[in-house]
């Protein structure tokens, strides 16, 4: 059965004995991925190799392996990261390896938060720096090396491609023959950085490298691992949400073939099996009794008017410049209120974990935005130190925020407890889309003045519930969720009396979470349709109205001339047809879209065009920067068009793509990005397109049918051509 | 017991007729390049090709299948029309987190298989049954006809 442990082609194990973890956990694993030039993996073992800090580990061979403190899930930062490493190191692109680091918050933790995690389109932003430091600083040790072979000035040595050159003799040395040398000096504190117009990586379109292996099956997601005598199990949880097991009927289900093994843990019942499909034709057969606990009689009804509810309490000031009381009644008012759902993730890979467990050690595999969490969280579950466990990460099928929580590994972990052996646990889409950790519902209560075509007073309130206060309790303070009022505290517009209020309301037994664009997406939308109710009050143009409003955004201003120009903006268009725009200042990047729709007599809505202009500051890969774009926009308006999870006696309805439904490729027109050229730092971008996609698509609606939507997903009902 | 030919190899395995393709390639073969999704034939991560015509192998009984000839993504380059994908898919840098593009590389290769020349009205037709939640779909259109125009 060697066959089994495809797990062998593609990890193996390295003690990293000179980082000195923190944590006390010391392996880590290769990626089945490396550059199509790599020879078959030598031994692990950094003894031996040049390894300046944590993320630069050089052999011999010349062979360079750069350690990825953030997480691949497709937003293509393991490029990215590798690119800004590669640059100042002047290392040789074609020699790079690349591995996953370890858990980690003192090694890899992420600058902004402080702990190891991948999410609100930082990894590039956050890392910029220390990487480019990390990077050049192994090559000024390498340089120094070369130099005192032959004893000349360093000054007077040159770096590129892996290898050091003495230009005035022509000598040159690689890096692997330097790699002891160079092991053996003092790291430069502050390195020289190279001057962007330098870059010979930074900027170009470069290759990902984890594609290759993801055309051919070759690739190791954490629903692929395979361990010896491995079982498997799939779950299901109590299906009004915080239910708990009360009685189990595992009668029939222990007659199925292949079914091992039921475990009961609390609010759980898990079928153990000799493959996926006896453990889930094993849990169907189960006969469940539930306690269904203090939720059973939720409905998302009354979450919405507990919520508008709470909308109109004051809540907390965020934010307040001038004085938006005396403003609002200064000039021409108007009010609109905001409304957006509940939404799941649902990322194409399924919730996984696969545990291997003995009474003193426990490892875990999945595929995680936070590995130091899944440490703690699995090290609590099963009753171990923290360095008992170890994790073995993995490219993710999807993260979207879903794989910033580690409820999955606890769980999984839970059942292991009962299994002799590891034990593959995975979730049905089903139980994946019910037990999700939902993006909020937020209400968003907007009033405004106009004066002279532009806007005096803008008073903004959010509600909705806080991730912060779960998630990372520090940047919840004075009542304020920071995530909550991203993008609003910090709206592009020049406004002199302005101000930001923030209600916190949480929803009986929804537990909500981070979800691609991030407290932004919901700011955004809120503002960005409410500016063009604003515009047509004021009797302006929606770009125009907007480029009046952003003297003080010059980069902001510059992409929505952009995208105004190569959207047509302007140009006639058929009946029922309009374009709308979208300006966001969010994640350091300055984005601009036009989405141009048609809505049918049925109120059906139809992509025509979608065109976006960036400015994201330094374009590390560009073409990903457009990729990220283009797939965010898909992302957003799936959830515009179609996204809203609704709780009825307590249960989620949605459950699986028939009914939490996804944008097609027949649904899905040209979209082009125009990458503006910058010298500024680079900006996040994986969330960015998210936001953009609905309030443009909103707009676009609204120019094309003067219907006003003020909820999503979008109501047909509310477009339908009405006939007597 | 019972075989089945996959890859141009006949395979043995030990399974229930009523057990969906998908995971008797997968947990009992061992073969995971064919993925799991929805198990309702809704997104197509699981599309393997049967006697080369693509099929959701989480709904296809693998007592059904017989002695017919299953290729699955680890092969798919074997095939003209799938190596021709499989290159096309790399230059337009069509993947993100990949986990739906076994089942998008398998929906495109038995569409080109059959039509050297796919219009966009082909093209969705045959690709409308593959989800992909990052989002591929504007370069999955541009890497199918380029993977035609290489024809």
């Amino acid at each position: 059965m060697r066959e089994l442990i495809n797990f062998s082609q593609g990890v193996s194990r390295r003690r990293v004995v000179k980082a000195g973890l923190a944590s006390g956990l010391v392996l880590a694993l290769h990626l089945p991925l490396r550059a199509a030039n790599e020879p078959e993996q030598t031994p692990d073992n950094t003894a031996g190799q040049f390894a300046p800090n944590a993320f630069i580990r050089i052999d011999h061979s010349g062979k360079t392996t750069l350690v990825m403190p953030q997480v691949e899930m497709g937003q293509g930062v393991y490029t990215a990261v590798a690119m800004i490493l590669a640059e100042e190191l002047d290392a040789d692109f074609g020699q790079v390896v690349l591995e996953h680091a370890p858990p980690s918050d003192k090694l890899y933790g992420n600058p902004i938060f402080g702990i190891q995690v991948t999410g609100n389109s930082n990894s590039i932003r956050a890392f910029w720096k220390p990487l480019r430091v990390a990077g050049a600083a192994a090559r000024a040790m390498l340089v120094q090396a070369a130099a005192a072979q032959w004893q000349v000035d360093p000054a007077s040595c040159s770096a590129a491609g892996g290898k050091v050159k003495h230009e005035p003799s022509g000598r040159v040395a690689a890096y692997g023959d330097l790699a002891d040398a160079a092991g053996a000096l003092a790291v430069p504190k502050d390195p020289p950085l190279k001057q962007p117009k330098d870059f010979t990586l930074i900027g170009k379109p470069v290759k990902r490298l984890d594609t290759p292996n993801k055309t051919d099956g070759k690739v190791i997601y954490a629903i692929d691992a395979m361990l010896p005598a491995m079982k498997f199990a799939t779950l299901a949880q109590s299906p009004v949400l915080g239910g708990k097991v009360a009685h189990v009927d595992d009668g029939a289900a222990k007659k199925i073939p292949g079914v091992r093994q039921i475990v009961v843990v609390d609010d759980l019942v898990a079928v153990v099996g000799d493959h996926f499909w006896a453990a889930k034709t094993g849990l169907d057969a189960l006969n469940v009794t539930w306690n269904e606990g203090v939720n059973a009689n939720v409905n998302s009804a009354d979450i919405w008017n507990a919520l508008r509810a709470a909308s109109r309490t004051d809540g907390v000031v965020a934010k307040s410049v001038g004085d938006v009381e005396k403003g609002l009644t200064a000039g021409n008012r108007l009010d609109a209120e905001y409304e957006l759902p509940f939404l799941a993730h649902a990322t194409m890979e399924p919730q996984n974990c696969t545990v291997a467990l003995t009474p003193g050690a426990c490892e875990i595999w999945t595929g995680t935005q936070v590995a130091t969490r899944v440490q703690s969280v699995a090290a609590q579950a099963a009753g171990l130190p923290l360095d008992k466990v170890t994790v073995h990460n993995h490219l993710i099928g999807g993260g979207f925020g879903r794989r910033l929580e580690a409820d999955m590994v606890a769980s999984a972990v839970r059942i292991a407890k009962q299994v002799d052996g590891p034990v593959k646990v995975i979730w049905t889409r089903e139980e994946d889309m019910r037990h999700d950790v939902y993006r909020p519902a937020y209400r968003d209560v907007i009033s405004a003045s106009l004066k002279d075509g532009k806007i005096l007073a803008w008073k903004y309130k959010v509600s909705g519930s806080s991730i912060m206060v779960r998630w990372l309790p520090p940047a919840f303070q004075n009542g304020i969720d920071i995530d909550a009022v991203d993008s609003a505290v910090d709206m592009p517009y020049d406004i002199p009396n302005l101000q930001v209020r923030y209600v916190r309301a949480e929803p009986p037994g929804v537990i909500t979470g981070f979800w691609r664009g991030v407290g932004p997406n919901n700011n955004v939308f809120a503002i960005e349709c409410f500016m063009d109710e604003l515009a047509r009050t004021a009797g302006s143009d929606p770009v125009a109205f907007r480029r009046t409003m952003l003297g003080t955004n010059p980069r902001l201003k510059a992409a929505l001339d952009l995208v105004a120009e190569k959207a047509d903006w302007g140009k006639p268009l058929p009946a029922r047809v309009g374009r709308g725009v979208c300006v966001q200042p969010s994640f350091g990047s300055f984005i601009a879209t036009v989405v141009e729709a048609e809505v049918d007599e049925f109120g059906e809505v139809h992509l025509r065009r979608i065109t976006s202009a960036v400015d994201t500051g330094i374009a590390v890969n560009p073409d990903t920067i457009v990729a990220q774009l283009q797939g965010g926009l898909i992302f957003g308006l799936t959830a515009a068009l179609y996204g809203e999870v609704v709780l009825a006696k307590g249960r989620v309805l949605q459950s699986n793509f028939n009914d939490y439904r996804m944008l097609r490729i027949d649904q899905v027109p040209k979209i082009d990005v125009h990458v503006i050229k910058s010298g500024e730092d680079p900006g996040g971008i994986g969330e960015t397109g998210a936001t953009a996609g609905p309030p443009a698509l909103r707009n676009a609606i609204y120019a094309a049918t003067g219907v006003a939507l003020r909820r999503l997903p979008i109501d047909r009902q509310a477009l339908a051509v009405k006939r007597a | 017991m019972p075989t089945l030919k996959i890859n141009g190899e006949d395979k043995s395995f030990d399974a229930p007729d009523d057990m969906p393709l998908l995971w008797v390639l997968r947990d009992v073969l061992g073969m995971t390049g064919t993925k799991y999704g929805c198990g309702i034939a809704q997104c197509g991560a699981c599309t393997v090709h049967l006697d080369g015509k693509p099929v959701r192998s989480c709904v296809l009984a693998v007592g059904t299948v017989g002695n017919r000839a299953i290729t699955t993504i680890e092969a798919v380059a074997t095939t003209e029309a799938g190596a021709r994908v499989q290159k096309a898919w790399l230059d337009v840098e069509v993947i993100q987190c990949g986990y739906c593009q076994s089942g998008q590389i398998m929906s495109a290769t038995a569409l080109l298989a059959g039509n050297h020349n796919p219009t966009d009205v082909d093209i969705d037709a045959a690709m409308a049954g593959n989800i992909c939640r990052c989002g591929t779909y504007v370069r999955i259109r541009d890497a199918i006809k380029r993977a035609a125009g290489e024809a």
